[in-house]
């Protein structure tokens, strides 16, 4: 069975989608990641879909899901990457993906992330300076 | 006049069949020389239609076909169930209407990313829809 591999990093967690989603998968992405904002106590979620060709109505929603249910769990989503076909084709069909904050790439998604949950606050740097 | 100058027909019984058939009609697509952009409009097209027929229509089959008319090249997908059919086609049709836990987008919004959207129901018999995407269009 295969499984999309969650990444803990510090505060966030990251998923990178490298492959089509089927239904199933989809599906247990959602519980895995709720579970995983639980276990790690996480603040921030970024999902990376630029390897992802094609969102449907099932897929916009599962991404509308996890927005709202990491929001639920007190974490920030953030959704990177989307290719621009793919937006194009969601805008058409009529899935706006109202709730899913998005950002063009990963490195805008962790800064949009970071301002987000630390108010422009950046931990890591805070840790540098005080050791100096 | 629709001249069909290859095709295959796939059947569709599993969510697993889901994503061979969209790597199919993607190929397809491609040696019609469609850009990105009505590649995905299609390719999500079909992932909505087939999400249908296996919902609602219990399975079927779909016929893929690389067709011409004119100066025009596309690719029409015909899905045919067995299901119980569509009771108001109309009210299908309509945005937001649905019966099922998708979000009531499938079939108006499918519409909007294809030239040719020809649906026919009949209850208790099944439902044929059929769709095509231009190169162009």
């Amino acid at each position: 069975m295969d499984k999309i591999p969650i990444l803990k990093m510090g505060d966030f967690l990251l998923i990178t989608i490298q492959v089509d989603l089927y239904d199933q998968l989809a599906e247990n992405l959602e519980s895995d990641l709720v579970n995983a904002v639980n276990k790690f106590k996480s603040k921030g979620v970024l999902i990376d879909i630029s390897a992802v060709s094609i969102i449907d109505s099932f897929m916009g929603r599962i991404l509308g899901n996890i927005a709202i249910m990491s929001k639920i769990m007190d974490a920030q989503t953030v959704v990177v990457g989307m290719q621009p076909a793919v937006a194009i084709t969601l805008v058409e069909l009529g899935l706006p993906l109202n709730g899913v904050i998005s950002a063009l790439n990963v490195e805008k998604g962790m800064e949009l992330l970071r301002k987000k949950i630390y108010n422009g606050y950046n931990p890591e740097q805070d840790y540098d300076h005080s050791s100096e | 006049m629709i001249i069909v100058a290859n095709k295959e027909e796939m059947p569709i019984i599993r969510e697993q069949d889901v994503i061979p058939f969209r790597n199919r009609v993607k190929d397809y697509a491609v040696k019609a020389g469609m850009s990105i952009l009505n590649q995905t409009k299609l390719i999500t097209a079909a992932s909505e239609l087939v999400r249908n027929l296996l919902k609602y229509g219990g399975g079927g089959r779909v016929k893929i076909e690389a067709v011409t008319s004119g100066r025009e090249v596309g690719v029409r997908l015909t899905f045919e169930d067995k299901g119980p059919g569509i009771k108001d086609i109309d009210l299908a049709m309509r945005d937001g209407y649905s019966t099922g836990r998708s979000m009531g987008l499938g079939l108006p919004g499918t519409k909007r990313l294809v030239n040719v959207f020809d649906i026919k129901s009949e209850l208790g018999m099944g439902t044929t829809v059929t769709i095509i995407k231009w190169k162009n269009g």
